[in-house]
């Protein structure tokens, strides 16, 4: 029984699939799987997610299959699983990627984390130790601390308590991201701080606890001076990491290697590691959500063009001249493009219009659908509460009242647009109460499947590329410089990143006096005599 | 019309004509316009090679007038009028000087472009440029 399910759906298909035979099981067991998704029990077939992108080569290589179609039983295997939930080979790769990374990253996120405490600890309570280690050790020969000396004490604990809450809101912060490199300038802040307060110790080690030195007066200024100067590397280290990068300075271009989306963003003096954490924070937030399904037709494009043609080598395989032999064999090749009379622009042409028009009236037959359906509902208002009490839903009931519907028109409408895989069926009953309570128009409900948003609004599974590798020539924690170029490269597509300088501008001063806004009438007069 | 340099002796080749009035009336006209002055707004000239040219330019001639009679062409640059300089007049002052009461000939000198090209190539290449 089941080859036999499998037989009537495949037949359906197989006149019409034009890509791999692998895509038209999957869409058709999609299908199934969606509209009767109650009864399936006895479907043992696989559910994939998301459609990876059509390989090129696989493309041309089932071309030949096509025109066995009437063997597909023996040449085809059905693939037939136990469960109904498999997974590919990507989900897997991906699902390894994602451990070992997360693994590593946690390491070095708690060494740091440990180093940062310890060191902050020592920071912390060195003044503090500085104050109380005279009274441990030496507290007899100790001079009385007078009102000055206890002045200073309310200083230490205030400037203490200050540096602290400083140091917290600056620095103990969750972090945004994982980078690949040290961040040069924390490590070096950490290093001034461990030096600094290394040299303060020696000092009072050499010159008090050696001497036991009587003034206590000397040492709590000493201890003063020394939160002093820890509140002026505080205010070092704000300008160095929040400061700085404000003020713009290189104007970056983003583009998006698959389909071109570009935009651009200012950005003040950052290293190319901070810079690319800058504009993937900016990507998920301005780009429109990477939608492969659109450019499988540019990809049948050009295999066809590859296809075209075929170029043989009569001489054999001759060694000698194989350099020569492939140039002359590219250049032939496109010698012969070239003279091809090729049409396939007209077909595009055409093929654009049509799609056009379809998208259009697709889209026309949704928002009546979509007006119709919300006319049924209504907001309840207080006296008709006392009414008629029957029948009455929260919003996810009237959402689910209301879609079916418009449930056929909005899934024509994706499909055209190949939008289908962004949306599930839960995630549009979802939104369609969200408006509901909001009470938004038809027309707001719309909004959100008429035009691509930003990746974040998505589901999940769609921030699909959670692990980026930034590939770059120059060194990422060297600075951003003018014409520096790097990728940002993740499973599906890469983000290509040029920096331009913001040019140095020389401005100079023109003073206009009020009074010298005067006005003569241009004469031409002609007289006669 | 060559270039003048303000406060250089200007040369030019001129030509004499002399015009009588005729009488209409009460006025005694001459039958043509003049434009110009150094009261004026040289850039709107339309005759004249150098826009700075502050000169007096006959604008129009009335055809059967005396002017036309003289053989004074449009876009001539009035030099001199009855032997008083007009390279530096007022648009008014000009007018005033062509249309005395008392006088019934007025003899102008007036240089034009083609005069000048006349004079080189009658003198076959050998005229003296300043």
């Amino acid at each position: 029984m089941d080859t036999e399910s499998t037989y009537s759906g495949y037949s359906y298909y197989s006149g019409r699939s034009r890509g791999s035979h692998r895509h038209g099981e999957r869409s058709r067991d999609r299908d199934r799987h969606k509209s009767r998704n109650k009864d399936s029990r006895s479907e043992k077939s696989v559910t994939i997610n998301t459609p990876p992108a059509e390989p090129l080569l696989g493309d041309s290589s089932v071309r030949g299959e096509q025109v066995q179609d009437d063997n597909w039983g023996e040449t085809t295997t059905a693939v037939t699983g136990t469960s109904e939930h498999s997974l590919s080979q990507e989900d897997i790769v991906r699902i390894t990627k994602d451990l070992e990374d997360s693994v590593g990253l946690d390491c070095r996120r708690y060494f740091t984390l440990t180093l940062a405490v310890i060191l902050g600890l020592l920071v912390f309570l060195t003044p503090l130790a500085f104050l109380v280690l005279p009274y441990i050790l030496w507290p007899e020969k100790l001079q009385t601390c007078g009102t000055a000396c206890e002045g200073l004490f309310i200083s230490v604990a205030f400037k203490l308590l200050i540096l602290l809450l400083a140091v917290w809101a600056l620095f103990f912060r969750s972090p945004r991201a994982g980078l690949p490199r040290v961040f040069v300038f924390r490590a070096l802040l950490a290093v001034l701080v461990l030096l600094f307060v290394m040299s303060y110790w020696l000092f009072y080690g050499v010159r008090i606890l050696d001497t036991q030195d009587e003034n206590y007066q000397g040492i709590v200024q000493y201890a003063v001076s020394l939160v002093d100067a820890l509140l002026f590397i505080h205010y070092l280290a704000i300008v160095l990491l929040e400061l700085r990068q404000l003020q713009p300075c290189f104007s970056v271009s983003v583009m998006r290697s698959t389909d071109g989306e570009k935009r651009h963003y200012n950005l003040g003096q950052l290293s190319i590691q901070r810079a690319a954490l800058a504009i993937l924070e900016h990507y998920y937030c301005d780009f429109p959500v990477h939608n492969p399904a659109l450019l499988s037709a540019s990809k049948s494009r050009a295999a066809k063009h590859l296809a075209g043609l075929k170029v043989y080598n009569v001489d054999g395989p001759g060694n000698n001249a194989a350099a020569g032999m492939a140039h002359s064999q590219s250049r032939a090749m496109i010698a012969a493009a070239a003279r091809r009379r090729d049409t396939s622009h007209n077909e595009l042409y055409y093929e654009e219009a049509e799609h056009e028009r379809r998208v259009r009236k697709r889209k026309a037959r949704l928002v009546v659908a979509v007006e119709e359906a919300f006319t049924h509902i209504k907001r309840m208002q207080e006296e008709d509460q006392k009414k008629t009490p029957g029948d009455v839903m929260d919003p996810r009931e009237a959402a689910q009242a209301i879609f079916p519907s418009m449930a056929r028109a909005l899934q024509k409408y994706l499909r055209t647009t190949k939008q289908q895989h962004c949306h599930s069926m839960e995630s549009i009953q979802q939104h369609l109460a969200f408006c509901i309570t909001n009470n938004m128009t038809p027309k707001a409900f719309l909004e959100s499947y008429l035009s691509a948003g930003p990746t974040l609004q998505y589901s999940r599974n769609h921030w699909l590329a959670r692990q980026w590798t930034l590939i770059s020539e120059a060194s990422v924690t060297s600075g951003l410089s003018d014409g520096s170029i790097f990728q940002l490269k993740c499973v599906d597509f890469s983000l290509v990143v040029t920096t331009k300088k913001i040019p140095y501008i020389q401005m100079s001063e023109e003073y206009i006096d009020p009074k010298s806004h005067k006005f003569v009438l241009r004469l031409q007069s002609e007289t006669s005599v | 019309m060559s270039n003048f340099m303000p406060g250089q002796p200007l040369v030019a080749v001129v030509q004499r004509i002399e015009i009588k009035k005729l009488r209409q009336g009460e006025n005694l006209i001459l039958g043509f316009s003049i434009g110009g002055g150094i009261d004026q707004d040289p850039g709107q000239n339309p005759f004249s090679d150098d826009k700075a040219d502050k000169g007096i330019y006959v604008t129009r001639i009335t055809p059967g007038g005396p002017a036309d009679a003289a053989n004074l062409r449009m876009g001539d640059k009035i030099m001199q009028v009855n032997g008083y300089d007009m390279t530096m007049m007022t648009h008014d002052q000009a007018r005033k000087r062509l249309t005395q009461k008392k006088e019934d000939v007025v003899r102008l000198l007036v240089t034009r472009k083609s005069l000048e090209e006349a004079v080189k190539t009658s003198m076959g290449g050998c005229y003296p440029r300043q």
